[in-house]
């Protein structure tokens, strides 16, 4: 009977402390189950290396990855109550719904346990993958930003650096774009019509300094003036080429991820992309002879330059999971142990998420010169990222209805406009809360 | 005795009554009961009152735009659906010979899976690549942007839909095949042209096959989704279909339906008890054209002679 109730009592210590382990014990041969979206063969191997790394660290724990889940497979799961150990997404909008509703565990008390060092990573990390004060992922690899430039066009226009300012960008832009003879575009300096590859309001907002939302959770649209003057900028350039012109050249444009894109192929001398396409540059051996620089960043913000904007992977401990504590050490593992993370970005050519993995001397991409800019972004105490919110970040959608409508001349008064958008926007947030 | 008849009549019944309550009137009555809380289907519902009622008819921004949509569909798209089908149908009963031939080359295209046939057809009518605007183009005729014009996206969905529409044919094939010859040659008697036999009696014969066609192509239309899903995002140069940090229904909420706005609420902003609010209006809409339409039904009454 004594030993019962010191049976129960100790259920009920470590029940405080932090979730249950699913009756696995230490040293049990365990299997623990990690979905993850990746579906690209090389993507694939490289989680399965990381994985095999983990597994030698960890001897009796075997751990089965299923490729292809995407962030509604992993909802589902959890719905359906069968969701596995450990899951990968790409989706970090997604972490608000996640992190309020308890679809993934909070990690706080397991942090705490094992002592993890959350300054390690980057503020604006951080911010992305926490809600209202609850961690419930962590980051597993980050996207950053650069400007890709195409040398030989931009030193056939008689410039030898890239743009650092938004007005050099627009001089040079316009200097840089050719028309043929019926008017459509043949080269474009720079697409600022929205939805054109990463032209995108989220990162043209991170280049004046936008700030989203308030402290509260509200939007931010009306009284940030840096909204309005990014909507100005990109307007006034869209306007120079002709709204028209631009739908017409961005239909034309070949797919994203294909060879055949208008970078490689000289149609565009600059954009701004991600780390990724670094990699698909080399892969697709695009003939442009390309070189990487910071965003360039509004002319009164000069201090902006080299910060930018920072997204990326989450990992986390689906509620369910059958084995929360072994999803848990693999989540700890694969975000936080340096090595790990340090072969992991080296494979899948993206910026690791934590300071010492992005200060080792066995990062083999800081030695790649078109990665630097990426890197530092990474670093740049002033990056951003755009916050969690329980309708999975629904405000970049309203922003971005908004905008497109702006560009194509149909909002008369932007500042009203705004407004409007701010309250929509409040009024939308409050429904999901 | 009654008794017995009743209890064997209910017993023949069963299975109708189960799937009627398992697969109608349980989802009716949740929905009706989710669209009274917020629920982001990951965790339990939360009795909210009225709250998703008032957002939808006081404060959702797009609510307006999606129902403007869906009725453009409905106006536009299913009579000239049902029209498109009339004629084509009406041609393939007077050809002479390679009927077999024409009716399967009719038929074909509704075999083609939606998402595979929309992308085709985005491919086709892409404005700077495709072949239909450079066919325009031979002719001295500049073509419109199509799907990444809000003005022109819809018609090519119509015309998407028009290119489709193989079953209906075959189910109007049919009723005009049905139509009793002795009619034709009574009416052709009396000196009636093709236009007035046609009136006064393709039109009353078929009247109930119209009708069932106008009730369907309604109700599809009301509930109109993958296409308009589909055209806007591959047309918008996005491989994620409805990327959730985009504007739902490119270009500028031109393709936004309502079963569209019910998907990105429910799905990827975790308002499931809103979106089961959309869900309640477009059951009630659905039904009160389907209402009308049965009422007027004397309109398409079958004519019996």
């Amino acid at each position: 009977m004594k030993s019962l109730a010191a049976v129960a009592a100790a259920l009920l210590v470590c029940a405080g402390c932090v979730p249950s382990v699913g009756g696995q014990e230490p040293g049990d041969p365990q299997v623990i189950t990690l979905w993850h979206p990746l579906k690209d063969p090389n993507e694939v191997k490289a989680v399965r290396a990381a994985l095999d790394r983990f597994e030698a660290a960890h001897p009796g724990i075997t751990v089965k990855a299923v490729p292809a889940q995407d962030a509604d497979k992993v909802t589902q799961a959890i719905r359906g109550g069968k969701p596995p150990d450990a899951a990968l997404s790409f989706n970090a909008s997604s972490v608000g719904a996640w992190c309020a509703t308890g679809a993934f565990q909070d990690l706080g008390p397991w942090i705490q346990r094992d002592k993890v060092d959350l300054q390690q990573i980057p503020a604006a990390v951080r911010s992305y993958t926490e809600f209202e004060g609850k961690r419930c992922v962590m980051p597993l690899l980050a996207d950053t930003y650069a400007l890709y430039y195409n040398k030989k066009l931009l030193a056939a226009a008689g410039y030898s650096k890239p743009p650092k300012t938004i007005s050099e960008l627009t001089a040079m832009t316009k200097r840089l774009t050719k028309f043929s003879a019926d008017g459509t575009i043949e080269v474009a300096g720079f697409v600022p019509y929205l939805g054109t590859y990463h032209s995108g309001a989220d990162l043209f907002a991170a280049a004046f300094g936008a700030t989203w939302l308030q402290p509260d959770g509200s939007a931010n649209f009306a009284d940030d003036p840096a909204f309005q003057e990014m909507l100005q900028w990109q307007k006034s350039l869209v306007d120079w080429f002709g709204v028209e012109k631009l739908a017409l050249f961005k239909a034309g444009l070949a797919d994203e991820f294909s060879s055949q894109h208008a970078f490689n192929t000289g149609k565009i001398a600059m954009m701004l992309d991600g780390e990724w396409r670094t990699s698909f540059l080399t892969n697709d051996e695009a003939p442009v002879d390309y070189g990487t620089a910071a965003v360039p960043v509004a002319d009164n913000k000069p201090g902006l330059y080299g910060a930018g904007l920072i997204g990326g992977n989450i990992i986390g401990v689906p509620r369910g999971a059958a084995n929360p504590e072994g999803g848990w050490e693999l989540v700890r593992f694969l975000s936080t142990d340096t090595e790990a993370l340090v072969h992991f970005a080296d494979a899948m050519h993206n910026v690791p998420t934590t300071l010492p993995a992005l200060n080792s001397p066995r990062l083999d991409l800081s030695r790649e010169p078109e990665f630097a800019p990426f890197l530092a972004a990474f670093r740049h105490p002033r990056s951003t990222s755009q916050p969690a919110t329980s309708d999975g970040g629904a405000y970049l959608a309203q922003f971005g209805q908004f905008a497109d409508k702006w560009q194509q001349g149909k909002v008369p008064d932007l500042a009203a406009g705004l407004r409007t958008l701010d309250r929509q926007n409040d009024d939308a947030l409050r429904l999901g809360s | 005795m009654l008794r017995r008849r009743r209890i064997a009549a209910l017993l023949f019944l069963t299975p109708w009554l189960i799937g009627v309550t398992v697969f109608f009137l349980y989802p009716l009555g949740m929905t009706v009961y989710l669209s009274f809380t917020r629920y982001s289907m990951l965790d339990q519902p939360e009795l909210v009152g009225f709250r998703n009622y008032e957002y939808l008819f006081t404060k959702d921004p797009y609510l307006l735009q999606a129902i403007r949509n869906t009725g453009w569909f409905i106006a536009i798209m299913v009579p000239a659906q049902v029209l498109f089908a009339l004629g084509a149908a009406q041609v393939l009963t007077k050809l002479k010979s390679g009927a077999g031939f024409f009716r399967t080359l009719f038929y074909l295209p509704s075999l083609a899976p939606p998402v595979a046939a929309t992308i085709a057809f985005v491919f086709l009518f892409n404005p700077a690549t495709g072949p239909v605007n450079q066919a325009l183009g031979f002719f001295g005729i500049k073509g419109p942007l199509w799907f990444t014009d809000p003005a022109w996206a819809k018609p090519g969905l119509v015309l998407l839909a028009l290119w489709g529409s193989g079953n209906l044919i075959i189910i109007l094939l049919a009723a005009l095949l049905d139509v009793p010859k002795e009619l034709y040659e009574a009416a052709a008697l009396d000196g009636a042209s093709g236009t007035q036999s046609f009136r006064h009696v393709t039109l009353p014969s078929i009247s109930p096959v119209l009708l069932f066609a106008v009730v369907t192509g309604m109700i599809g239309a009301i509930q109109y989704f993958t296409q308009a899903v589909v055209a806007g995002s591959v047309a918008s140069g996005s491989a994620d279909i409805t990327p959730s940090a985009q504007l739902p229904g490119p270009p500028e909420g031109s393709t936004l339906t309502l079963p569209y706005w019910l998907f990105v609420q429910g799905f990827q902003r975790y308002n499931m008890g809103y979106a089961s609010a959309l869900a309640v209006v477009i059951f009630v809409i659905s039904l009160a054209f389907t209402v009308v339409l049965l009422r007027r039904k004397s309109g398409f009454a079958q004519v019996t002679s």
